[in-house]
């Protein structure tokens, strides 16, 4: 049985778009009504004329509310044709206001059954409360937001570390791939924009400090300034928020965006530990490359400062250089590469956190990759503060 | 494209010719024609991976194929015209596989987007009055509308999608499995949404689906599409009466007997009994 008969190509036939007339051409013109009196004048009724879908409503609602009362009776005679909004808001004002409808044609009919069918179980609306109200409320969910976020994060510290004594335990769980991928991220791939920013900075403090110190003749201590500023501060300090602006941002995206695609519960289900797989090797790269590229931030510094100083200074270049070994003490480099890691903990773990936080939606991911760069540069440099003090006070000055 | 139901002399809202869509050297289709008619709910079917979802991304415009013509309610969709592309856009709605909903509004909101982008005198409290009259036409308990959509299940973000797609009462509707996902309940409410739809609004229903249910109760013609084409397009016994071996897999497995036991249609059972002795 091939049904051979009835096999035909069709190809050829064009359609013209006067078949499918546009709404906006022609076709949008407003629903209009008139009142009138019956013939026996005692039933007022609200003839409704023209089209009664979504594009000709306008203000309909608008107009009619003011006539409320005035009218027994619906006319939809006059109704060309009508859509499941039109019917809807026919259907509901009469029934609110037990009002009859007379003339519905055959396509009304069958819509106002259809949406009779259609369980009525409005819900109202909850209130909104007061202005004062919602600014307390909003307030207090600011406060316990913020301690909440606190603990959270204390707590997944301690997870991690966990997480990395488990590593410590069985070293083959370490994802080697994975760590030597985010040490590429991180360290590799930032070096240029992290070079070119500490030349500059370099150029900056030493163009800037020989202007000062030249006021009392000591622009030779312009080494001492950039030299020991670069190694003990400024080096780390500037790499720390560009790695949390770099990397700490695609930690939480990256690891956000997975919560959302529920491909981290999917790790958990298959028994992979998200802190094992995401966290470790993200914290772990980080804690590796930030010593290095901070002790290399402070060198381009100091070159940058040397540079400047051989045109503006009239001190040689390589003199500078020589001069930055004889006044840097060899325990501002430790300084530096003592902070680099727990900077590093600190950045990578703010980025992970927030982006296992994300829940629900697109935007949530914007909000905890802002979080994670905002709490991330704040904490640093508080810690920072807290750094510089205790090592003048142990005598490393 | 082979037309088993032919005589047809109406109006074709959507008509596809020779389109090939290829994503590098992977072809998805080549010269694929279809012709949908006016007021008719179309069911496309296909094994995983041949190009339905794609077929209906060239027919809206998300897919540019590299060759053919596409047109929709008479427009060419391949020529971009800034007037007739809102036109359309107003006239049709779209339901994506997994809902699409805006993630950052209620599912209220996302009924919204449409009438407030097309319709924008409409007042704000007849806006968000309509937008929940959709979401309980399309079954959903009307506090769904203050929600959202990660707080809904899987099948309730299909039926805001479908009250997204159905805001403004369009003329065409292209629904991408709607009914997977949906319990059985659910998947039947469904189908005679549809179906009711379609008759009182002579809606025309491009629909892409697995479930043989719903091809059976709402479709009134099929479009199979293998081989990089739509190899046939007709209603099921029409497409029962052709010896493809896809065909006849699909809907002679043990599935499609379910499915049409539970449909109990006399004329696609003859038909099948006689492919059966034939194929055998």
């Amino acid at each position: 049985m091939t049904n051979g008969d009835t096999v035909h190509r069709s190809r050829g036939t064009t359609c013209r778009s006067t078949l499918f007339p546009s709404i906006r051409a022609g076709m949008r013109d407003y629903a209009e009504f008139t009142l009138s009196e019956s013939d026996d004048g005692s039933v007022r009724t609200l003839a409704l004329k023209g089209h009664l879908r979504v594009f000709s409503l306008g203000d309909l609602d608008a107009r009619l509310r003011p006539l409320d009362g005035q009218f027994q009776r619906i006319d939809l005679s006059e109704v060309t044709d009508i859509d499941t909004t039109g019917a809807w808001l026919v259907s509901s004002y009469a029934r609110d206001r037990g009002i009859e409808t007379t003339g519905a044609s055959e396509q009304a009919r069958r819509l106002f059954a259809a949406l009779g069918n259609m369980q009525e179980n409005e819900a109202e609306p909850q209130p909104r409360p007061s202005l004062l109200m919602r600014t307390l409320g909003d307030v207090g969910n600011v406060m316990i937001g913020w301690g909440n976020g606190f603990l959270q994060s204390i707590a997944f510290l301690g997870e991690l570390v966990a997480a990395l004594f488990t590593t410590l335990r069985h070293p083959s769980r370490l994802r080697g791939t994975a760590l030597v991928h985010h040490m590429q991220y991180v360290g590799i791939n930032s070096l240029w924009i992290i070079g070119l920013m500490s030349f500059l900075i370099g150029i900056v403090i030493a163009q800037q400090g020989a202007v000062q110190l030249e006021q009392f003749g000591a622009e030779i201590y312009t080494i001492n300034l950039t030299g020991r500023l670069s190694m003990r501060e400024l080096g780390i300090l500037m790499t720390s928020i560009m790695v949390a602006g770099r990397s700490g941002s695609a930690f939480a995206a990256q690891i956000g965006t997975m919560k959302l695609t529920e491909e981290v519960d999917a790790m958990r289900t298959i028994g992979v530990s998200p802190m094992e797989a995401l966290v470790v090797p993200r914290v772990l790269a980080s804690m590796i490359m930030m010593p290095l590229l901070g002790f290399y931030s402070a060198v381009l510094s100091i070159i940058g400062g040397a540079f400047i100083s051989n045109f503006a200074l009239d001190i040689p270049f390589w003199t500078f250089l020589q001069r930055t070994q004889e006044v840097v003490p060899i325990t501002d480099v430790w300084i530096g590469l003592i902070k680099a890691p727990v900077f590093a903990l600190i950045v990578a773990l703010l980025g992970c956190y927030q982006g296992m936080q994300v829940s629900g939606n697109a935007e949530e991911v914007g909000t905890r990759t802002t979080q994670a760069v905002v709490t991330a540069i704040f904490t640093v440099i508080v810690l920072d503060a807290f750094f510089a003090i205790f090592f003048t006070e142990i005598g490393w000055k | 494209m082979t037309d088993l139901s032919g005589g047809y002399e109406g109006e074709y809202p959507i008509v596809v010719e020779g389109l090939r869509n290829a994503f590098g050297e992977h072809v998805i289709h080549e010269d694929l024609s279809l012709r949908v008619r006016k007021g008719e709910v179309i069911g496309v079917v296909g094994g995983s991976g041949t190009g339905k979802s794609v077929l209906m991304r060239s027919i809206i415009g998300l897919q540019h194929p590299t060759a053919g013509r596409v047109e929709v309610l008479g427009h060419d969709m391949l020529q971009p015209h800034e007037e007739a592309g809102i036109d359309i856009r107003s006239r049709w709605g779209v339901l994506f596989q997994g809902g699409a909903l805006f993630s950052t509004l209620t599912v209220g909101e996302n009924v919204e987007v449409p009438l407030k982008q097309f319709y924008p005198e409409i007042a704000p409290d007849l806006r968000s009055e309509i937008a929940r009259f959709k979401v309980r036409l399309s079954g959903l308990p009307e506090e769904a509308a203050y929600k959202y959509p990660s707080e809904l299940s899987g099948g309730m973000k299909k039926r805001a999608g479908l009250a997204r797609a159905l805001a403004l009462d369009p003329e065409l509707l292209f629904l991408d499995e709607p009914t997977a996902g949906l319990d059985p309940i659910g998947a039947a409410a469904f189908d005679s949404l549809t179906r009711e739809l379609k008759e009182t609004l002579g809606l025309t229903v491009f629909l892409i689906t697995h479930d043989l249910d719903t091809l059976y109760a709402i479709c009134d013609r099929v479009a199979v599409i293998a081989d990089r084409q739509v190899i046939a397009v007709g209603t099921i016994p029409e497409l029962l009466a052709l010896d493809h071996p896809w065909i006849q897999e699909y809907f002679n497995g043990p599935r499609g007997r379910a499915a049409l036991a539970a449909k109990g249609d006399p004329e696609v059972e003859s038909a099948m009994d006689s492919t059966g002795k034939t194929g055998a």
